[in-house]
């Protein structure tokens, strides 16, 4: 049996990573509801409440592929541009105002922030929501985020094409 | 090693006074040329008997691999919005039937046959460059490997194996699956340029006296054309995937539009390669015709400077064609009119092979045998698919069927037809040299008749398919588009064929244990691989030959001129000079070497690690070298006479 | 009636009319290459009949030859050499056969150049109407022009265009290589992103043309299907001047209460309907659905039964498409649908 055991380790490393890969199309309709987040380390009881569960799609390809669109298509990239920040605050850097735990950053995008952070309540659904954390999670580097998928430039190639001169 | 089967003593002097001489040096031969036992041996022969065989069942796996993709796929198209399997996994499928198909079965087959019998048919031991021969084959099975391991994994490439950009790009082909295409591609195209310089060298340096240009078998002729495509055609593919690599995963923009690159050069440079790539996989299966068609006419080819014309015709002006699979794409139509010229063009030297041959037959007496019903068949198909690949040629006609199942038809009549019937004749011809027993003759008609039919049952509805609308690459389709009932007989089709295959699988598992004995030359053929044993030893020939005509297997017999005083104790190769054969000089080829496994490992862990981490190009690169350098290390014993040392 | 006629008449009846006893009757719009509704597909059409004529010709000449060659009587041959007389036949006949693939190809090669001319006349119209089509995973963006911004339309997938008038497509991707294809009136273009490829259809009879994207684009390619209506010039500018007009206002209380539900919802962040504040670009314009004869890029009938189904479950019909789903309760959902079933 023990012969067995790196193999299998390998084996099983190699299909745990795997998940990076899948494509979840039919996850379910939207819950409207944020994860429960802790702002505070104090708990009546000195019992912490459950921890608010991971990102489905932490690190997942096609998640951060999904997350990159939606962030250009619901125009995200008006006030954070593509990471570097401008009327809102960079999402590249390790400065998270409101928390980068996937948790804080579905609730930051569920609730909205004061000072002009809009509140996407009712309009993305959970899925879109978790791919859209996992994007922004990849642009700040965190670890476990995965790589962001790969820079594509942000025009949109069919409104900026020039014409033919005729 | 011993050659497995019957042995017939035919060259050797079994009685008289040189038996003992010819049994002393049959022993030393032997000696020298046998590779090492068990793994080790299987991992560092230089046998190109051996490495052939290798190629053509490695290769065959691969083709049952693409066929079960097939099935799948007419499986899940025999209905209309069937749900047997999801998009993302059809992709997949598709996308991995057309990489095996065209990666990894049909180059190295042809090639394989290529490596196995042109020594034989040029009168020589070996393969020129015996080690790169066996850094080819691994890393074509370890490049195969990392494929499929992706596609059960469900990282297997999804954007077809033409890979178009944008959609094969980072943006819309998000994760690794088109990283494994684009690195293992451009690793595995190594074996095929190695191969190709190997049959080159070979067949320009290594042929046996008096073999000049114009004595060649017309199979090493489409051999040599074939590797001189190779040559020039594959540095193409290699560039456009590793712009892939860069585009992927560094960042370049190449293909992206809107930083001042063009989707259209990924497609220039793919289907530079790519048209060349289908003559490559042809042009070796018409040299297999030539022999068959020769053998089993009991003559000589009608026209044999014209065939050989019309090969190196083909290969070049199969480079000229290759925007007819772009013609949609908006291209000048003054550009694309010399395309579509050339593309009916290249009819003409096919045509020319297809009329010499027909008069070889005309003129001979032909019998008919199995592999003869496979070029029969071969001509059937191939005439009805070059057909249709004129019509396409007309550029108008060509953008109502372009991508649609009407080129799906075309390709695979040509494909199939033209390529896996001349293989599966070859299979059944050669089949008995390589292992001293006989294919079934009735399983094999049945083979024929099942593949044959199978095969126009499945394919040729789909010219009809095309007409009504039906594009490529489609998981689905719906119901109102009225599709479904041809679609279902295609999938009816495909279960002939299967069948047909099936029963070849049969067959050679059978008759490997309980086949007729064959001899050296059961079919009476010309070629010079039949004047020795079945199959061959591993020096191949005893004396090697002096080839005094075109057809050395009817003139030769145990009289004829052999070439004396190579070393029987040694890896000595007679080298002849290009045009006339004339003897050169010899040269010692190298024996046995574990040192092309372990630098195949070393560069695929260069491309395979690059698919995760960039440190793989430092750390392969410096283990790659270390591996070239061992290998290329200098080995005492070439410089001195006498008994060679192993090496390491 | 010369030969050609002939068969160019029937032949194109013939063909579909076995298709539709193949398939049972079950086609919405027509889509047969060989059924041409315009002077492209009849150029394409002419060009195949001379080309599945000659190369059928060919290809029995070719075969009898072979079968010839097997069956004849045979001596046992010299192996090296022929009879000089028997050399110069044969000789000829190969020769012979080569000259003949010579001239055939030289008969397509001109049949093809003429065919491209009489296509090439119909890109030079200048009276021709011209519609921007943009590819996008996995439907069409129509956008009628016109100098005067007031006067364009935008709508998905369903293209209306004049009978007998030439309309010119301007053809362009917004992510990946997309293929426009009518079989019924032409050959087809690629759209591909920083290129603008042009294609020009026409279509001589009233009716409904349908094609599909002919280049593979990723998940939903299956599903991309186009649909071309034909109408007469008069109905046609009627449709257009509709086409162009904001989204007709919700009279009934089931259509305002619909209303107020999309505005509410997600449908926003990627539909757009005209004179509402739903002006997303990233999805299909929603201003006149109803007026639509499918759904989903062709994909479904445009009923209400299928419209719900699609709102509450795209991905259950084409898996990996761009929209998500949803649920409504039942009181948000009717008006919803009542709503959208009001867009004429």
């Amino acid at each position: 049996m023990r012969k067995f055991i790196r193999p299998l380790a390998c084996l099983a490393a190699l299909l745990a990573s795997c998940s990076k890969e899948a494509r979840q199309f039919r996850a379910g309709p939207a819950t409207g509801r944020a994860p429960a987040i802790a702002q505070s380390e104090l708990f009546p009881g000195l019992t912490a409440p459950p921890a608010s569960g991971p990102n489905p799609y932490e690190g997942n390809a096609h998640a951060l592929a999904e997350g990159r669109r939606l962030y250009r298509w619901f125009n995200c990239n008006g006030c954070h541009f593509n990471g570097g920040g401008g009327i809102g605050p960079p999402l590249m850097d390790d400065q998270w105002i409101y928390g980068s735990e996937p948790a804080n950053v579905f609730a930051t995008i569920v609730q909205g922030r004061p000072n002009g952070m809009p509140s996407f309540h009712q309009r993305l659904n959970d899925q879109q929501v978790w791919q859209i954390v996992a994007y922004v999670r990849s642009l700040g580097k965190l670890p476990d985020a995965g790589k962001p998928p790969q820079r594509a430039s942000e025009k949109s190639a069919a409104r900026d094409v020039k014409s033919d001169p005729e | 090693m011993n050659p497995e089967g019957p042995r017939s003593a035919a060259v050797l002097p079994t009685a008289g006074p040189r038996a003992a001489d010819a049994r002393a040096s049959h022993h030393d031969l032997d000696r020298v040329w046998s590779p090492p036992e068990g793994l080790y041996g299987w991992l560092t022969t230089t046998s190109h008997t051996q490495i052939g065989r290798r190629f053509i069942v490695t290769a065959f796996i691969f083709f049952l691999l693409g066929g079960i993709l097939a099935a799948l796929m007419r499986l899940q198209l025999s209905h209309a919005e069937s749900g047997f399997l999801s998009p993302d996994r059809y992709n997949q499928i598709f996308t991995m039937h057309g990489v095996t198909m065209m990666f990894l079965f049909a180059v190295p087959i042809m090639e394989g046959f290529g490596i196995y019998l042109i020594p034989l048919m040029v009168g020589t031991r070996n393969l020129a460059f015996p080690r790169l021969n066996s850094f080819g084959y691994f890393t074509y099975l370890i490049g195969g490997i990392l494929l499929y391991a992706a596609l059960l994994l469900d990282i297997g490439p999804d954007a077809g194996w033409f890979a178009y950009l944008p959609l094969a790009g980072p943006e819309f082909s998000p994760g690794h699956r088109m990283d494994f295409y684009a690195e293992i591609i451009t690793f595995l195209e190594i074996s095929a340029l190695v191969g190709a310089v190997e049959i080159i060298v070979t067949v320009f340096k290594l042929r046996a006296p008096g073999m000049t240009l114009n004595r060649m078998p017309l199979f090493v002729w489409a051999l040599l054309v074939t590797s001189f495509m190779i040559v020039f055609a594959m540095p193409s593919v290699e560039m456009a995937s590793a712009y892939l690599i860069l585009e992927r995963l560094a960042g370049t923009h190449f293909f992206d539009p809107a930083a001042g690159g063009d989707p259209m050069l990924w497609q220039h440079a793919f289907w530079f390669f790519g048209h060349p790539e289908v003559y490559i996989i042809f042009i070796p299966a018409t040299g297999m015709v030539a022999s068959i068609v020769v053998t089993f006419s009991q003559r000589q080819m009608f026209g044999y400077p014209a065939v050989i014309l019309a090969l190196i015709t083909t290969g070049f002006v199969g480079f000229g064609l290759w925007v007819h699979h772009m013609f949609a794409t908006g291209l000048p139509s003054l550009g694309m009119s010399f395309f579509a010229a050339a593309s009916m063009m290249i009819a003409i030297p096919s045509g020319i092979q297809v009329f010499c041959w027909i008069a070889t037959l005309w003129t001979g007496r032909p019998r008919l045998r199995v592999p003869l019903w496979f070029v029969l068949g071969f001509v059937f198909l191939f005439v009805m698919g070059g057909l249709t690949g004129v019509m396409l040629g007309a550029v108008p006609f060509n953008l109502q069927v372009h991508d649609t199942y009407f080129v799906v038809a075309h390709f695979h009549y040509v494909l199939i037809g033209g390529a896996v019937f001349p293989l599966f004749g070859g299979f059944y011809y050669w089949f008995p040299k390589m292992t001293g027993r006989m294919l079934n003759e009735r399983l094999g008609l049945w083979n024929f008749w099942l593949m044959f039919i199978g095969f126009n049952v499945t394919f040729f509805p789909m010219h009809e398919l095309g007409f009504r609308g039906m594009p490529r690459r489609v998981y689905t389709y719906l119901e109102s588009t009225g599709w479904e009932p041809l679609n279902l007989l295609a999938s009816c089709g495909a279960a002939v064929l299967a069948v047909g295959v099936l029963l070849f699988v049969i067959n050679v598992l059978w008759s490997r244990a309980r086949g007729q004995a064959a001899g050296d030359n059961p079919w009476g053929a010309d070629t010079l691989e039949w004047t020795t044993t079945s199959p061959p030893p591993n020096y191949n020939f005893h004396f090697q030959p002096v080839v005094t005509d075109r057809y050395p297997g009817w003139t030769r017999g145990p009289d004829s001129p052999v070439v004396v005083g190579l070393k029987d104790d040694a890896h000595e190769v007679l080298v002849t000079t290009t045009l006339d054969a004339v003897p050169d000089h010899r040269t010692t080829f190298p024996p046995h070497s574990i040192w092309p496994f372990l630098t195949a490992v070393a560069v695929a862990v260069i491309f395979f690690g690059l698919i995760f981490t960039p440190w793989a190009i430092p750390a392969g690169a410096v283990l790659a070298m270390a591996m070239l350098i061992l290998w290329f290390w200098p080995k005492h014993h070439v410089l001195h006479r006498g008994h060679e040392e192993d090496a390491p | 009636m010369d030969f050609r006629t002939l068969l160019s008449r029937t032949a194109p009846a013939a063909l579909p009319a076995t298709g539709l006893l193949l398939s049972g009757c079950g086609l919405r719009g027509s889509h047969h290459a060989l059924d041409p509704a315009g002077p492209q597909a009849g150029a394409i059409g002419s060009l195949w009949w001379l080309l599945l004529v000659v190369s059928a010709v060919v290809f029995v000449v070719v075969m009898t030859a072979l079968v010839l060659a097997l069956t004849r009587y045979h001596e046992t041959p010299d192996r090296e050499n022929l009879p000089a007389q028997a050399h110069r036949t044969v000789m000829g006949w190969v020769a012979g056969g080569v000259g003949v693939t010579v001239l055939i190809l030289f008969v397509f090669l001109v049949a093809t150049l003429l065919a491209e001319r009489r296509i090439a006349a119909i890109d030079a119209d200048p009276e021709a109407l011209e519609i921007s089509v943009i590819g996008r995973q996995w439907w069409w963006e129509i956008q009628y022009e016109n100098a005067a911004p007031w006067l364009t339309a935008t709508t998905a997938n369903e293209i209306h265009i004049p009978v007998g008038r030439p309309v010119h497509l301007k053809l362009n991707s917004a992510d990946v290589i997309h293929s426009f294809w009518v079989p019924s009136l032409g050959g087809k273009r690629d759209l591909i992103p920083g290129h603008t490829n042009r294609l020009s259809i026409q279509a001589d009879r009233a009716g409904v043309f349908e094609g599909q994207c002919a280049e593979f684009c990723g998940h939903q390619h299956a599903h991309m299907r186009i649909i071309v209506v034909a109408q007469p010039p008069e109905e046609f500018e009627a449709w257009l001047e509709q086409q162009r007009q904001p989204a007709r206002e919700p009279q009934t209380e089931g259509e305002i209460r619909g209303r107020e539900v999309f505005l509410a919802s997600d449908c926003i962040m990627c539909h757009s309907i005209r004179g509402t504040t739903a002006m997303s670009q990233v999805g299909p314009d929603l201003t006149h659905l109803a007026g639509r004869r499918t759904l989903a890029a062709g994909v479904l009938p445009n009923t209400r039964g299928h419209l719900g189904g699609w709102i509450l479950d795209p991905q259950g019909i084409k898996p990996g498409n761009r929209m998500p789903r949803h649920t409504f309760p039942a009181e948000q959902f009717h008006p919803l649908l009542d709503y959208l079933g009001s867009l004429e």
